[in-house]
């Protein structure tokens, strides 16, 4: 039941993603927006699948809720009828095949090296409280240190919408 | 092979998937029949305030007047614009009804019968994936000013999709100072009966809330704040008056539907009472009390069936109340201007929040 479930969602996940990139029917920004909402929620499923159901949520709430709203807002008002008349240039696809190619190195030589087998899977402490007491106690310093990343982009944004600076 | 099914919901899986299914149906048809007759509420409540009659020619008071609505609305021609984009045409009514039936799903809507819990799905974090839920709402209204392609119906998805963000950061905010005030809950000091409804569950989990509640007060009397941001927050989410923006009929014809018909245009109107519902049946688990009421001992965990039966009666006289309100307030205010709603929202109530979040944690602080 799990392990059907865990190759449901990975095959949507897998399968939503090309159609956001690569769409044979549409070459619509607001399609690729929308297919990559059910990206986002079949993300979460398998997050769910971990027993990480806090991060599954929050996945949903933020990603899927929040940021694709707005990706979906700016994308209707600005006028996009030429990017769907577009033509696929010969220097991105080659820029594009050579990135995903060396990140695709990463990740199998760390597969490779990775002892995979029958071993302990190890106990997943996914819930909020767990999660929480680790942001707050181990990871204190980072967390903060993402914060500030977020209020650096707010102070950017306050700096590009002002017309004149005085 | 008859046999083999009937041992199947013999065994503890097989029990507890016929429960979740019973739970499903019931929890969908009360919703449905408190949509259809939650219009019927507002025709009359909105003539009685105009000084009209209201629906009164399909049977006694016009009790009869939902199915009559239902009947005209799958007779009526289906008819589809040329000009519009045809999948999300089709899309955009069911995405609209999908949420507010998800939601439903986490709302504890009484304590126990028999030992089966009264609540469809016990998360444990629970009110994250309601807002998780609720978040996803906007789509439908989105998509369909998308979808058809001309101006108004377009200015209103657009100014759903500002409006419900806007809202939703307050509303999720005004919820936390609840969870401060409720999270110190000791469930080994209580008696044998919550353990059994609280077995396995923590943090953000609602009948944990509900559980506070009961032994404390209700949490509206702790967090007013909270609770009068929540509100305001609420009928901006659900698209209600005086924050009905993405439909405001004067400016924009009705917003993000003119282009629907009949069934369609149906899903739309059901969409906004069923998210209207799933609305205040999550306030009064927030706020209310839940299932609990102070009096006579219906503060405990039922242990009857009755009492069971009882505790369900009285989470729907709540939620009832709460969508009387909701439907008052409709034919007494005026609606708000787009400016003065995201002015409301970004310099008023998330300020205002925060400073409540803040506050309320000073307040715990100090007393412990």
């Amino acid at each position: 039941m799990q392990d059907a479930l865990f190759y449901t969602f990975a095959f949507l996940t897998l399968m939503f993603g090309f159609l956001v990139i690569a769409n044979p029917f549409s070459r619509n920004p607001v399609t690729s927006a929308m297919f990559l909402v059910l990206t986002i929620i079949s993300l979460a499923g398998l997050f769910v699948l971990l027993h990480a159901f806090f991060l599954a949520a929050v996945q949903v709430l933020v990603y899927a809720g929040a940021v694709m709203v707005l990706f979906l807002f700016v994308i209707m008002l600005l006028d996009l009828k030429a990017e769907e008349r577009r033509k696929i240039k010969t220097l991105g696809v080659v820029g594009g095949l050579i990135s995903t190619g060396a990140i695709l190195a990463i990740f199998l030589s760390s597969l490779l090296k990775a002892p995979l087998g029958a071993t302990q899977s190890p106990v997943v402490e996914g819930g909020t409280v767990a999660l929480a007491k680790l942001l707050f106690t181990q990871y204190l310093l980072p967390f903060e240190i993402v914060s500030l990343l977020l209020l650096v982009a707010i102070v950017g944004v306050v700096l590009l919408s002002k017309k004149d600076l005085k | 092979m008859i046999q083999a099914i009937i041992d199947w919901f013999g065994s503890p899986v097989g029990l507890s998937v016929l429960f979740s299914a019973v739970k499903i149906l019931g929890v969908f048809s009360v919703l449905m029949f408190i949509v259809a007759y939650s219009v019927w509420v507002e025709r009359k409540v909105s003539a009685a305030i105009q000084d009209r009659c209201g629906p009164n020619r399909v049977g006694i008071f016009g009790l009869l007047q939902p199915a009559a609505d239902a009947i005209k609305s799958f007779l009526k021609e289906d008819f589809t614009p040329a000009h519009v984009r045809k999948t999300y045409y089709w899309l955009a009514p069911a995405i609209v009804m999908i949420p507010s039936l998800l939601t439903v799903a986490i709302i504890p809507f009484g304590s126990l019968i028999g030992n089966e819990k009264m609540i469809i799905a016990d998360l444990n974090v629970g009110v994250l994936y309601t807002f998780g839920i609720v978040s996803l709402g906007v789509y439908g209204i989105v998509l369909a000013g998308y979808a058809a392609r001309s101006k108004y119906p377009f200015i209103g998805g657009i100014r759903s999709s500002a409006q419900l963000i806007s809202y939703e950061i307050a509303m999720g905010m005004s919820v936390i100072p609840l969870f401060l005030i409720a999270g110190g809950l000791d469930v080994q000091q209580l008696s044998a009966g919550w353990q059994s409804l609280l077995a396995g569950t923590s943090g953000l989990n609602l009948n944990r809330l509900v559980t506070w509640q009961a032994g404390n007060g209700w949490l509206i009397c702790y967090a007013p704040i909270s609770f009068v941001i929540f509100l305001a927050a609420m009928f901006a989410e659900t698209n209600r008056m005086p924050f009905d923006m993405p439909e405001c009929e004067q400016e924009l014809a009705g917003g993000y539907n003119v282009e629907y018909s009949s069934m369609k245009f149906a899903l739309f109107f059901m969409g906004e009472y069923a998210s209207m519902t799933a609305a205040a049946a999550l306030m009064t688990t927030l706020f209310l009390g839940g299932w609990s009421l102070p009096v006579a001992g219906l503060n405990q965990p039922a242990t009857t069936i009755w009492i069971g039966l009882i505790h369900i009666g009285i989470f729907l006289a709540k939620v009832c109340f709460i969508l009387f309100m909701v439907i008052w307030v409709r034919w007494m205010w005026p609606r708000f201007r787009y400016d003065q709603l995201m002015d409301l929202g970004w310099r008023r109530f998330i300020p205002l929040a925060l400073a409540n979040i803040v506050i309320t944690a000073v307040v715990l602080w100090a007393k412990s």
